[in-house]
């Protein structure tokens, strides 16, 4: 397998049929290990970084973690590739940015990345489409317990799992749902949201995680507590308190909009239509913008010749890295806002 | 506060400006850096960066001040660095700075400072068998749920057995 069978496809987490996926767009679960007997990355010196990389590589690569695993070598990479990777959210910015020894390896399916030698020496992640949070953790869970098997992990009686922050000790885990919630935008409730999460002591980030804006009408929830509580509570917690109700207050405000304020809806969901098809020039917020309305009008039954699949991976290829992947060559400026609006016409327009 | 403010002590410009209450009654210091490092124990150098004066303000209200040169034996860092970059640099920091930890991890973790939940097999390089670890993570969990449940008899008994595991 190679990068660039991924490019011009969608992983499986976006193919848009998992349960609640016309608001939840996928589920994730990270987890943070360290090898024993290693400092920590920010105290590692150059050989035991790299020790390290290859000790890490050869054990996913012999636990055979999935039935096709694909490793890039990151700090050989080309900077498109790196690019690539965090647009597919298999690597974090952070990770494709750094320097020195690092990887991550992926399986075919892009359902599980493992980061080698980001901020701990292992990040784990499940990557699931709609909200499967149990069945991510099942899948992470059974890795995790392969590479136990042939690496000595960093534990504390106390403390549990150590990591490089302790802001993640514990069970090092993180679990985030991404949330499509645009009718919460539009009816101006999206601070409901917001409150509920700080209540619940859960982060509220954007598309690509810590650090990022939303945009789009994409929110990612995920837990801030990673102590003395147990991963099966902390996911328990997510499926049946959080989520179900964030997803009720959209519910609630898209019926609103459906009965109340039916053609300003349509208005909404029809220009955005309109522009994606006879747009010239497209810039990637725009994009993402009135791609999130059409999503919406598609999960409202608005749109019907559209499907949701579609949409999903027009959120994906018209990403700068990709989109120039799939052209082959290096677009900046107006040309690639050219060839990703021709790329966006001939998929809505071409059925 | 005037900008040409001379210091109380001698005729040197102040540039250092403390207010302290005592029994409840407010008195202003002005007073030159060298004369404020002497009388004051305020630490004044040429030129220190601002998060190393905030660093060291908050160090030395806090108590702290007499473990930050402690540095952890496995990788050097001191408590001090630790707050600044918010980094660990080995697992043994967390050993080496357990005390100064635990309110911190408190106030992160909704008041929590120990383990529940999924446990190595294998002994992780902490040298304690996981046997022992697992029966200790599921001891915890019993004495929450006895207390919880108002057992007391029950949480007591607990408590014994897990400060008995933990020896």
């Amino acid at each position: 397998m190679k990068l660039s069978d991924l490019t011009n496809h969608a992983g499986e987490w976006l193919r848009g049929n998992g349960p609640m996926s016309e608001i939840v767009i996928s589920s994730r679960i990270r987890l943070a290990r360290n090898v024993a007997n290693y400092p920590f990355l920010s105290k590692c010196s150059r050989v035991q970084r790299t020790n390290l990389e290859h000790k890490v590589r050869d054990t996913i690569l012999s636990a055979q973690i999935s039935s096709e695993t694909l490793y890039v070598d990151l700090e050989a990479a080309p900077d498109i590739d790196r690019q690539l990777l965090v647009e597919r959210h298999l690597i974090s910015k952070p990770h494709a940015q750094a320097e020195g020894a690092r990887g991550v390896a992926v399986s075919k399916d892009e359902s599980i990345a493992i980061m080698v030698n980001e901020e701990d020496h292992l990040r784990i992640q499940a990557l699931r489409s709609g909200l499967q949070l149990e069945e991510a953790w099942d899948q992470i869970n059974k890795i995790d317990d392969a590479l136990e098997s042939k690496l000595d992990y960093s534990f504390h009686p106390r403390f549990g799992y150590l990591t490089a922050c302790p802001t993640n000790v514990g069970t090092g885990i993180r679990v985030s749902v991404m949330l499509h919630l645009p009718a919460l935008k539009l009816t101006g409730e999206i601070e409901k949201v917001f409150r509920a999460a700080k209540d619940m002591r859960l982060a509220v980030r954007g598309l690509y995680g810590e650090g990022t804006e939303a945009t789009g009408d994409f929110y990612q929830i995920s837990n801030q507590t990673t102590l003395g509580k147990s991963e099966e509570e902390i996911i328990s917690d997510f499926k049946h308190v959080v989520v179900p109700k964030i997803i009720d207050y959209e519910h609630h405000a898209r019926k609103t909009l459906l009965n109340d304020r039916t053609t300003a809806l349509d208005d909404k969901v029809c220009r955005a239509l309109g522009i994606l098809r006879a747009a010239r020039l497209m810039a990637s917020e725009e994009t993402l913008f009135l791609l999130s309305h059409l999503r919406m009008g598609v999960n409202l039954g608005r749109i019907k010749d559209i499907d949701l699949q579609k949409i999903n991976e027009l959120f994906l290829l018209t990403q700068p890295a990709h989109l120039q992947k799939l052209k082959g060559k290096k677009l900046e400026g107006d040309l690639r806002r050219a060839a990703r609006a021709e790329f966006i016409r001939e998929r809505l327009n071409g059925q | 506060m005037g900008c040409n403010m001379k210091c109380d002590n001698c005729t040197k410009q102040a540039t250092v400006h403390l207010t302290e209450i005592h029994n409840g009654k407010k008195m202003e210091k002005h007073l030159c850096e060298q004369c404020a490092a002497q009388n004051e124990g305020v630490p004044v150098k040429g030129h220190t960066p601002i998060n190393e004066l905030l660093t060291n303000f908050v160090l030395a209200h806090s108590g702290l001040q007499k473990e930050t040169g402690a540095a952890c034996e496995g990788c050097g860092i001191t408590w001090a660095e630790f707050r600044q970059a918010g980094l660990f640099g080995c697992a043994n920091d967390y050993t080496s700075f357990e005390k100064d930890l635990t309110p911190l991890l408190q106030r992160a973790h909704e008041g929590a400072n120990h383990h529940v939940g999924k446990v190595p097999t294998r002994r992780g390089g902490t040298g304690v068998p996981m046997k022992k670890q697992i029966d200790v993570a599921k001891l915890r969990k019993e004495l929450t749920k006895a207390i919880e449940g108002e057992d007391y008899e029950r949480a007591a008994k607990v408590r014994d057995q897990i400060k008995q595991a933990e020896g």
